[in-house]
């Protein structure tokens, strides 16, 4: 399927922003997942809520007040502008930025159980065995949660390439800057005659959809049999 | 090598209070359910802090409040065998073996991983996964990863309790094998079954709502008249020591005990082992004088040391059998009838097939 170069930069920049999100987010919310699986501590409800917000705002909402907060004038922002230089607003790291807050709770939500299905006891027990807490989450939690982290990645990446509503009020939709692939099929159905530069695109993007549950399915299945021991060689 | 500890810890409306050490060889912590026994060998453990006391390990403290020492559990090097085996399921059992070696401090000296995988018997089982393991397999594993790790100290915690008998008795031997192969190692041995603990242990600790109720020598305590109520009556019984003479070919077999000998169906063990034999209480019957025209031929002259009459009709009566120890139990009547009193001598009367099979232990 042939794309003109604005497309074609729509697609490219689609995939940078989700690949980064995603590689972004993913530390964040198993830690996060994390605290709220295990941990213990005042305020565990008010940051599953806060978490989950994305999740229940209009995402045009959620875009404005990433505008708010994070617009040169924002106050977190104002202070990456004058501390570090960065401008998030109207640019592919705000995009970025809407990914990774967009996505957060599914990736959270993903993690978070797959951590509380973890039997504790066996972490304990590798413990008595003399395995320090690093060693125990590396080799007995990481692969046990595995799965769960993965689902949370593909999630996280799904929900980036098909980010529209907050992107499009934090980023705008700049051809060659900040239209992503939603934005610039958003933008071709706006203009007469442009279905069939849309429905490239729309294509493409069922390509990209297709592919990456195609690649996690097959990397859950791996997973599964070294986890449940199916297969008898790892 | 022993343990020493002292300590109290408080869960809700119940609170643990011991105190005792636990010297090499197995020690036995017997209490029903919600005496308090898991609680203790995770505080021993380090998988939960007590409130107050000290925990030590030859002298090294594990736990003190005072000083306020805490050993996390990963360095207090408890070969720790769960109840419920706890397997890594993601690693087959050659990996849930080598966990335990990887783990094991640098320049620590023991067993092999061959040497442990050939002592309880898994050498066959090494590529296969936990979900694929029997009950027994799995505890066996369990136990072999347990001293992989090169241990101080094994717990255990009912490690047969999940298991049928016929299991029971696969594994039983290897837990005797490691008490007399391990040399120096001391074994917190948790279980609610006096069969296992009579076979296996030289200490026993009865716990009864969080306190010790008896402890001391095996032999001492389970011929002690008190602990009857404490263990219930159709297990209470003493331990027997006894020599295996001969073999007979009818499936009977002569031992030898200080009083004298017995003729009992079912030993296993060869010619000249000292085994042990579980004589349940009830299953003694008194006379004051030597019967004759019985159909049990096992008949010992011995001494009433002591009688326990409780609330109901039964006494619990301690007996001496030439230095052993043995407790009968008989109806309160039965006291009066025969008046026996301390240190009146009669004979008792074990009935050969009431001593099992596997209460006779090596």
């Amino acid at each position: 399927m042939m794309l003109d170069a604005a497309s074609w930069d729509a697609l490219r920049l689609s995939l940078l922003v989700a690949c980064t999100a995603t590689l972004v987010a993913l530390p964040i919310a198993l830690w996060v997942a994390w605290l709220l699986a295990r941990g213990q501590f005042r305020g565990k409800a008010l940051l599953s809520a806060l978490v989950h917000l994305p999740l229940v705002l209009p995402p045009v909402v959620t875009g404005y007040l990433l505008l708010i907060g994070f617009g040169r004038n924002g106050p977190i922002g104002g202070f990456l502008y004058d501390v570090f230089g960065i401008t998030l607003a109207f640019r592919w790291t705000g995009a970025v930025l809407a990914a990774v807050i967009m996505g957060f709770p599914l990736m959270v939500r993903a993690m978070r159980l797959a951590i509380e299905a973890v039997d504790p006891k066996l972490e304990q027990a590798a413990a008595t065995l003399g395995a320090k807490p690093t060693s125990v989450f590396a080799s007995v939690t990481l692969p046990l949660i595995a799965p769960g982290i993965l689902a949370g990645a593909v999630m996280g990446f799904a929900k980036a390439i098909g980010e529209f509503g907050a992107t499009i009020t934090f980023v705008a939709n700049i051809p060659g800057q900040t239209q992503t692939l939603p934005s610039a099929i958003y933008s071709f159905l706006q203009v007469p005659g442009g279905e069939d530069r849309a429905i490239a695109l729309v294509l493409w993007a069922c390509v990209i959809a297709i592919t990456a549950v195609a690649l996690s399915e097959w990397l859950a299945q791996r997973v599964a049999k070294r986890i449940r021991g199916i297969e008898g060689d790892t | 090598m022993s343990l020493d500890l002292n300590i109290t810890k408080r869960l809700g409306t119940f609170t643990l209070d011991v105190g005792f050490t636990a010297p090499n060889g197995v020690t036995a912590v017997f209490g029903r359910s919600g005496a308090g026994k898991t609680t203790l060998i995770n505080v021993v453990a380090g998988l939960s802090a007590p409130d107050s006391g000290h925990i030590a390990l030859n002298d090294t403290p594990l736990f003190d409040a005072a000083q306020r020492i805490n050993l996390p559990a990963h360095k207090r090097r408890m070969g720790y065998v769960f109840q419920d085996a706890r397997l890594f399921p993601h690693m087959d059992v050659t990996q849930n073996l080598r966990f335990g070696l990887r783990h094991a401090p640098a320049g620590s000296t023991g067993p092999s991983l061959d040497e442990v995988a050939d002592l309880l018997g898994l050498t066959d089982l090494m590529k296969r996964r936990p979900t694929d393991l029997s009950g027994g397999e799995k505890q066996r594993v369990a136990l072999g990863r347990a001293l992989l790790s090169r241990p101080k100290m094994l717990l255990m915690d009912e490690p047969l309790a999940a298991l049928d008998g016929q299991r029971k008795d696969n594994i039983l031997p290897y837990l005797e094998r490691l008490k007399s192969g391990a040399a120096g190692l001391p074994i917190l041995y948790v279980s609610h079954a006096l069969d296992e603990i009579a076979r296996l242990a030289d200490q026993l600790v009865i716990l009864s709502k969080g306190k010790i109720a008896a402890s001391g020598s095996i032999f001492d305590v389970l011929a002690d008249p008190t602990i009857v109520p404490l263990v219930g009556v159709r297990q209470a019984g003493a331990v027997l020591q006894a020599t295996v003479m001969e073999h007979g070919d009818d499936g009977i077999s002569t031992l030898k005990t200080n009083a004298g000998t017995l003729e009992l169906p079912g030993v296993a063990a060869p010619v000249g082992t000292l085994v042990r034999l579980h004589v349940l209480a009830q299953d003694v019957i008194l006379s004051r004088t030597r019967p004759t025209g019985l159909s049990s031929v096992n008949i010992l002259p011995v001494t009433v040391k002591s009688i326990r009459t409780g609330d109901g009709p039964g006494a619990a009566i301690s007996l001496d059998a030439a230095g052993d120890q043995l407790l009968a139990r008989v109806t309160a009547r039965a006291v009066q009838d025969l008046d026996l009193s301390q240190g009146v001598t009669c004979f008792a009367v074990i009935k050969a097939t009431s001593i099992a099979a596997t209460s006779i232990g090596r």
